[in-house]
Formats: C-alpha cells, structure tokens, sequence
C-alpha cells in the first residue's frame, strides 16, 4: 500500500511484494509461454542471438518489424510549417492528421498545428471534393492562416482525388468570402505507399517551389535559396543560418521550421517564423539553390537545377569536412572569402577533435536513421578514426547504398563496416548479437535493442521520445560537429566509468583524470 | 463565482466560440457545444450536446481513426498475440508504443506489445493487391517469432479500398497451421472516430476468439463463483494491475484483463466468469453485451478513480456476490481508508477550489471527476473525442456543478473556452499539451498519465493526488514573466 508521506509512482509501487504476488498469481490464467514455460522463452530468446537466426531474419521478404522510417505526408507537414503563418491541411482521413501531430509533439515538446478534412466512408466513394471545399473555407475562417498547404494521406491517393480541381471548386465556391482567388494553396500528392516521410518533404517542397514562383519569373537577384531537408534539428538550422550570415549572404531559408518548433513560453501563438511567402513567390530568382539534403530533395532540385538552372547545388555539412565544404561552396557562390570567424570555430573544433580522438578512435558503432543523416554522421565517425560498423537505412534511395559504401570504403577498417540499406531495426538486432559493436546512435527506437543487447545508446536522430532538448541543439556546422564529439565522447566515457566501477575489482582504471 | 455566475459564464463563452465559424460549421458545431447541470432533468444527454457524428473538415480536431481504435486501444494491448499494422508504414510507426500498454514478458519473444509489424505497402501492393504478401507475413511471423499465440490484421485505410479479402487470406492460413489469426477491418475512414474501431475490434473477438476452436497453452482453468474480468481496462500505466489487486483482496478471481496486460487465453475463457466489470464502457460494451446474451454473463460498470466512486464501486461489485465478499470489500475499505485520509489531508489543503478542464477519450472525461472533487477540485468544463449520447447521459450523473460540455472539441474551441473560463488546470492529451504550457497553465496528460501512473484503485489516487500537486504548485509556472516586465 502507498504512504502518504513517501508515495511512488508505477515503477517502484509494483515492486512492492504484493503487487509482486498479484503479477505471480495471474501467470496461472496467462497461457503464454513465459507463464507456461519459462525455459522455452529462454531457449527462443537465445536462439534469437544466433547466426541461424540472423539469416532467416535477413531473408524476410514481406513483414517489417520495427521500422526506422515514416510516411509521406508527415514530410509534407513539415515542409508546411516551415513557411510563415502556414496551415498544414491533409486531405483524408482525421487519424493520420492526429498521429502526424503526436509524433512532432512529442519529439519537439512543442505544438504541431495541422488540420485535416476529416473524410470518411461517404468521401471514400464519392470523392472528397465536398470535404475539401469546407475544410479549406473552414480552416481559413478559424484559424485564419495566411496559406494553407495541402498534402494528402493514402486514402485520398487511392481514390484518385484531383487536389488541383478540389481546391479551385473550394475556392469557386467560397466566392471569395474567406479564400480569396489569389489566396496560396499550394499542394502535393503525398501517397504514403510511395518512398518516406523524405519522399513527402520533397513532393511538398517541390510543389510549393513550383506553384509559388509561377508566373514570377524576374530579374535574377545574387541570393542564394537554402533548402534545410527534413531536419529535425532545431539548432542546426540556426547553425546553417549563422554559417550563410557571416557571409553577408543575400539567403532565403525555404522552409524555416526553426521559430515554429522552439517557441518562447508566455504565450500561444498558433505560428511563428518561417519563410516569408513574399520570398518564397519570389526565389525562383535567386541565382542559387543549396540543398542540406541530397535524398530528402531530389526532385525538388531536378526542378532547380534543370528548369530554374541555378547554381549550387547539394551540400551536407554536418561534421568537419561536410561543414568544409558548405563553407567552401558559400566562398565560392559569393566570391568572398571565408570569414574569420568560420576560420577560428573550425580551428577550435580540429582542437577539440584532438583532444578527444583515443576515446572515439577504433570504437565500433551501428547506426541507423534518414540517408542524409547518415552520411553527415557516419562521415564526422571517420574523421574521428570510429569504425561504423553497421550503418542501416531503412528508407534508403537509389543512389544512397553506393555512396555510403564508397564512403565507408575511406576507411583503414572499410572490410569490416556494412551497409544496410532497406533493413529495419529487428534485422538490426541480429547483427547486433551475432557482429557486436561498441555503441549504437539512433533514435529512440534503439531503446529495445539497448535493452536487448546492452549496446550502450547515443541519442541521435528522429524521433527522440524519451530525452529531453537534445533537438535544440544543432548538429550541423562547426559548433553541431562539436556537439557530436561532446555526446558520443561524454558517453564513451560514462560507458568506461559504468564498466570500471566495480570496488576492489576493476576501479583501479576508474580514473579521475580522463 | 457563484453557480449561477458560472453558468451564465459558460452560456456565453460557448455563443460566443460559435461566431468565428462559417455558418455551416457554426450551425453544425452548435449541436456539440453545451453547459450541462446536473439537477436540470429537461437535458436528454449532459448539456443536450449530440455526438458520434462527423467532425467537421477543415478544425483541428483531435480525433483519431478506426484502426487506432482497434490497433491502439483493443487489440494492441493483446500481450501474446502479434498484431500487423496492414498497409503502409505510417500508421505503425505512429501508434507504436505511445500508450503505456504495460505487461510482463520477454518482448519479441513471447510477448509483442511495443514493437512494430507492418505489411509496409509499397505501390505494387496497392496495384496487384497485398493478400500474397500477407500470408507471407504470417509464416514469416510463424518462423521468426514461434512463441506468439496468434496473429492480428489490422487493416490500414487502402485495404478495404483496393478489394484485398483479408478475411480470405486468413481462414486459408489459419486452417492450414491451427493458429488462431484475426482479420480487423478496421480501416482508418470508417466511422467518425476511434469509436467504430473499438465496435469492430470487439465484434472480431466475438467471431474468431470466442468461437469455440481456439486451442490455448496450459491447464485448462477450473472455474469458481467468484471468478469475474475486468474489461475496458488497458492497463495503462499499470492501472489494472492497481484495480486487479482490490478485487482479489474482496475474494474475488480475476481471470482475465481486457486487454491491458492480456493473453489470448484470459480473453478465451472470460465467457466463463460469473461477472464482467466495465471501465470503459465506450470501448467495449459491444462485447460485453454480446457475453451477456451469449452466455448469460451480467456485466456492471465501474469506477476506480478516486475514493469515493471507487468505494461505491467495489460495494456495487460485493453485492453481486455473497456475504463473505461483502464483508471482505468492507474490510478492503477500511484497510485504505486511514491511507486515502493521509493523502487528501496532505493534498486537498494545497489544491481545494483550483478549477479544471478535461477533454479526454472513452471514459475519462466523467471518470475522472470524482478524483478531482474528491481533492477539493472543481471540474467546469469536460468532452470526449469520441463518444456516444449514452456517455453523455451517464455525464451528467458524475458532474457536480455547471459544466461546459464540448463534444469532439477542436483546437480553436478548447482554446477559446479555456481563455474564458480560465481554469487553474488543463487535463487532456499530447496534441494540446504544449499549447496550455505556452501559456503559463498547469497541465497533466490523461490519456498516458504524463508518463506516470497508474490511477487507478486506492494506490493510484495516490498517484493522481500527488501528480496534481506537483503540476499546480511547481515553481515553474511563476518564471513566465521577466522582471523587467510591468506588472500592467
């Protein structure tokens, strides 16, 4: 029983003997094997550590367990909140609008505004042209946003429905009242059986570009467009930002979801930040585009680079050399030279490296996320001598497995580091128990695979659930490298002091001086 | 404020969140929006609000689908049972292990609750149809995870629009291995709201578990008068673990929980016990009253929130059984109370008056209540996402005073009225939670208990009555203004 003085919550009440003999008495009414036979469980369990196992495992052909990657339009989402005062609008079904929200929410601890047009069985046969026209008309009404950006979720993409059609008929119909013929509704088609949640970000971004700049196109100004990706680093993009002004670059950030996810307490806005939409009708005039994510933007930069012909190009920069080279192209698209400061933040984080190199050099690591992301990541572990064992992308594009396999292919180590690609974190668990490594980075899907196999993990990704603030910070530039070398140096050293902590058996190597 | 005052408040805050809208959605939102008394006998559900229709397009309401329905809340929770999100990746990804669903067991291993299976259908699939895939699915399961005792299909939206027969798919396999495997379609656009989900989710049990052929590990289980199930209990938290172990206290045998910490074989033999205890009516009625026609079973609602519905309930309960069980539950009673008197004489003092507004789901928004009051707190405003006129109507049994009522609130309205009547608390889900934290006011989640939990029976009031504390009188809340701000 509780005392009142002392009262604990789920994970020490149930340890209590009588709950305890509660969680005892109910195995005889169970009928699962571990209430049946506990060494049944146990003999499974470790042959799901064995080779056999891995190898059936690997050879899945249909059911995925575990996946590291979303759907479509939870991209196209965030391509919508990052541009100024912008409604994300998902036209389908409400269930998905409600988890596309929880999922943001609780990665960014913050307020993930969306609407959907709620359709439903009716709208499944007959089309949902009659939801579309209220809920644009009503979104606009209420929430007053100053563009609303539509994506859609499989079961409009099924169904066939022309968003094109629905959106000028909404508009037709509301006579202007609260959706005015120049009001911007720009849209994708967002199916969710096609690509990931990257697959949206592009589709949605690409669409926006487009349908924004039509007609606009002018004079050619000296600016360059900066394309974040789906980046769910708040602090990178600040980072980028920060890299491009000490420039004295002329820059429009398209899709700027930085303000909108990291929000002052004191009041509830609804919006805040983004991209201007004056600058976003506007950037097809630019006279370059760089993009932060190849894979998250390919055919966004198609249009760019074929059609609009701008400059630029991909650039990653996260880690050292990634970050290099976004400085490196800045100095070249502006013709200036690299600015002092840039010089001296890359300088202390070379010293930082320095300092730190025998704690990372040799360790192994798997790790697993979106393709960009890995390549930023997986390059920053080489730079620091760490040996990516297993680099798994469960979402990877043509294109990405090769890449990263010329990338690991640097490496004094490169036979024994592998690329997965199209694999998930159950096949993942396999080759932990049967390849170990030292460390895993990843998101908070990792936590079972921490579990499982006692690999220590780094928090680094999408989503992070169960962390706190860890997406404030940024990962990108000089100062995100030197926030990678922080974490997964930090916890190689916790990781040591965990293993040498034994009292008169190996704490003589517990040092005080690391 | 007097009630009249309140009342009068509350009329006016609802007429006037109603004038934002177009006039079609006004009208329409009109009929979901009331103040409900509880002495005034005129209203035919609590406030006269209607509900269980469809929300209207365009609001950012906080519903969910069909599939999370029965994927998140009935089948999910099924321990020992893999259940396959069937159709694209994202509706797995997005459900996975959000609910603190707790259970004991080895996951993947003979336990599957937080992990992710999902058909992950890719185009070609849409095309050519996902059945093939689906079977494969299963004998991969069968190979890869030996110890699971059956298999869901959860259908995703596509399913039921591109003509895959589920239902097919799984008779075939099931009669070829034995194993017990449950076709849901559940798709996402059926219905309004979770609420058809859980209808379907309760309906497949009825047909595919409580058959008659399903073949369960162990001792067959020798029934007893005093045997009983909790149900609409999804252990959230652990809170049917913290109800589990007052009923036993009264004598009782509780041989199944629906379906927080559940197998398949507690669900399989509840058509046996000699009583069903309801929690969350909403979410499994259906079944409940399909057990009572079936098999003659009586069913009762209860309420373990907080110690004055929860005394009410456990009574309600030993009177279903013989004298023995009744003194017992009067010796249960006794037992708690010098520890219930403890925590409201610690608690109460520090939270007595602070007003609160619930939005939640099935049960909560009326179940709640109690706990509140219980602690000194005064509940002006409540709303389901999904429910039905019967749960408005049993509403406002639990109210106590002047309540706004807002069925299928969305985040224009909640806001609004929240502005207006300026509660001391906001008690709802992950979707509103920053937005109320934004703006300086205390708030616990009450669909996932913030990570905490559980509330349920004696020990969780506790829980809650502490959970509530720290929430009102943290620090935090007076950091808002800087110092150099004006005091105007």
């Amino acid at each position: 029983m509780q005392n009142a003085e002392q009262i604990v919550n789920g994970q020490k009440l149930f340890q209590k003997p009588e709950y305890q003999e509660v969680l005892a008495n109910k195995k005889q009414f169970e009928g699962g094997m571990g209430a049946i036979n506990p060494a049944k469980v146990q003999e499974i369990a470790e042959w799901t550590k064995s080779w056999d196992y891995r190898e059936k495992n690997l050879a899945r052909e249909a059911i995925t367990v575990n996946p590291v990657k979303a759907c479509q339009p939870l991209g196209a989402v965030m391509v919508a909140l990052g541009f100024e005062d912008t409604m994300p609008y998902v036209h389908g079904s409400h269930g998905c609008v409600a988890y596309f929200r929880s999922y943001f929410t609780r990665h960014f601890k913050e307020p993930t505004p969306c609407v959907s047009d709620s359709m439903t069985e009716d709208a499944a046969v007959f089309g949902g042209l009659a939801n579309m026209k209220d809920g644009l008309k009503n979104c606009a009404a209420i929430y007053k946003p100053k563009m609303i950006m539509v994506s859609t979720t499989c079961m409009a993409e099924v169904i066939g429905d022309d968003l094109y059609a629905f959106i000028e008929g909404a508009k037709d119909e509301d006579g202007g009242e609260f959706l005015p013929r120049e009001y911007p509704v720009p849209y994708a088609h967002t199916p969710s059986f096609v690509g990931s949640h990257i697959t949206g970000y592009d589709n949605m971004m690409q669409a926006t570009m487009q349908q924004l700049t039509e007609g606009n196109e002018g004079e050619k100004k000296e600016r360059i467009n900066i394309i974040p990706g789906f980046e769910t680093y708040i602090g990178s993009i600040r980072s980028v930002k920060a890299i491009v002004e000490s420039f004295g670059a002329n820059y429009i950030m398209l899709g700027d979801h930085s303000d909108q996810w990291d929000m002052p307490a004191g009041e509830y806005h609804m919006f805040a930040g983004g991209t201007k939409i004056e600058d976003a009708k506007d950037c097809m005039n630019s006279t370059a585009t760089i993009s932060l994510q190849k894979y998250a933007t390919v055919k966004t930069m198609k249009m760019v680079q074929k059609r609009w012909k701008h400059k630029g190009g991909f650039s990653n920069p996260v880690g050292l050399k990634g970050t290099d080279e976004f400085v490196m192209k800045l100095a070249e698209l502006t013709g200036k030279e690299v600015p002092a400061k840039l010089k001296t933040e890359r300088g202390r984080l070379v010293d930082a490296m320095q300092d730190s190199y025998p704690y990372m050099h040799g360790k192994k690591f798997a790790i697993w996320g979106d393709p960009d992301f890995l390549i930023g990541v997986v390059g920053f572990l080489l730079e620091m001598g760490a040996e990516p064992t297993h680099v798994l992308c469960h979402n990877a594009p043509s294109g990405w497995e090769e890449e990263m396999r010329a990338l690991l292919d640097t490496s004094p180590a490169k036979d024994s580091l592998h690329v997965w690609a199209g694999k998930d974190l159950w096949h993942m668990r396999s080759l932990l128990f049967t390849e170990p490594v030292d460390f895993m980075i990843g998101n908070s899907y990792g936590k079972e695979l921490m579990r499982d196999t006692g690999t220590p993990l780094i928090y680094i990704g999408f989503p992070i659930f169960d962390r706190h603030h860890l997406h404030r910070y940024s990962i990108s530039g000089y100062d995100g490298a030197l926030n990678l070398l922080t974490w997964i140096t930090n916890k190689v050293l916790d990781q040591l002091d965990e293993e040498t902590k034994g009292i008169a058996s190996t704490d003589y190597f517990f040092d005080l001086v690391r | 404020m007097g009630p009249e005052s309140l009342e009068a408040k509350q009329k006016a805050a609802v007429e006037e969140v109603l004038k934002a809208y177009p006039s079609k959605a006004a009208k329409n939102r009109a009929k979901h929006l009331g103040v409900g008394t509880p002495d005034d006998e005129s209203q035919k559900t609590c406030g006269d609000v209607r509900s269980n229709k469809k929300t209207v397009p365009g609001v950012m309401s906080q519903r969910g689908c069909a599939y999370a329905g029965s994927k998140g809340v009935v089948w999910g929770p099924v321990k020992d049972m893999v259940h396959i999100s069937h159709g694209p990746i994202g509706c797995g990804q997005y459900s996975r292990a959000g609910r603190r669903n707790y259970y004991i067991g080895t996951t993947g291993v003979d336990t599957f609750v937080t992990m992710n299976f999902s058909s992950d259908f890719q185009e070609k699939d849409i095309v050519f149809g996902g059945d093939k895939k689906l079977t494969k699915c299963f004998s991969e399961i069968d190979e890869l995870f030996p110890l699971n005792n059956g298999i869901t299909v959860q259908s995703e939206c596509p399913i039921g629009l591109i003509g895959d027969d589920i239902n097919a798919t799984s008779k075939m396999y099931a009669k070829q291995t034995g194993k017990v495997i449950v076709p849901v379609n559940c798709e996402g656009f059926r219905g309004v709201s979770q609420s058809l989900g859980h209808h379907i989710a309760n309906d497949t049990v009825r047909d595919y578990i409580f058959d008659g052929k399903v073949d369960t590990l162990g001792d067959a289980i020798v029934p007893t008068e005093y045997d009983v199930a909790i149900i609409g209990d999804y252990n959230i938290g652990g809170d049917a673990w913290s109800s589990r172990i007052l009923l036993e206290e009264m004598g009782l045998r509780v041989v199944a929980q629906w379906s927080g910490d559940a197998t398949l074989k507690e669900m399989a033999m509840t058509p046996k016990v000699k009583l069903n205890l309801l929690h969350c009516y909403r979410s499994m009625n259906y079944i409940s009253r399909h057990m009572e026609k079936e098999f003659g079973i009586p069913w009762i609602e209860y309420n373990f929130f907080g110690p004055t519905q929860t005394i009410k309930s456990l009574r309600k309960i030993a009177a279903f059984f013989d004298e023995g069980v009744q003194a017992k539950c009067e010796e249960v009673i006794a037992k708690y109370q010098p520890m219930v008197d403890a925590v409201i004489n610690k608690y109460r003092p520090r939270l007595e008056g602070k007003t609160v507004m619930l939005f939640v789901g099935g049960l909560r928004p009326r179940h709640v209540i109690g706990a509140y009051e219980d602690l000194g707190m005064e509940v002006i405003g409540t709303g389901y996402e999904f429910a039905h006129d019967d749960d408005y109507k049993r509403t406002k049994e639990e109210i106590f005073r002047s309540t706004v009522i807002y069925d299928d609130v969305n985040e224009y309205e909640l806001e609004a009225f929240v502005k207006k009547l300026q509660p001391d608390l906001v008690a709802s889900g992950i979707k509103e939670k920053y937005v109320f934290q934004k703006m300086g006011l205390p708030y616990r989640q009450m669909h996932s208990w913030d990570y905490s939990g559980p509330y349920h029976g004696y020990d969780g009031f506790a829980i809650f009555a502490k959970d509530m504390d720290l929430a009102m009188n943290s620090p935090v809340w007076a950091h808002t203004k800087a110092p150099w701000e004006s005091e105007a």
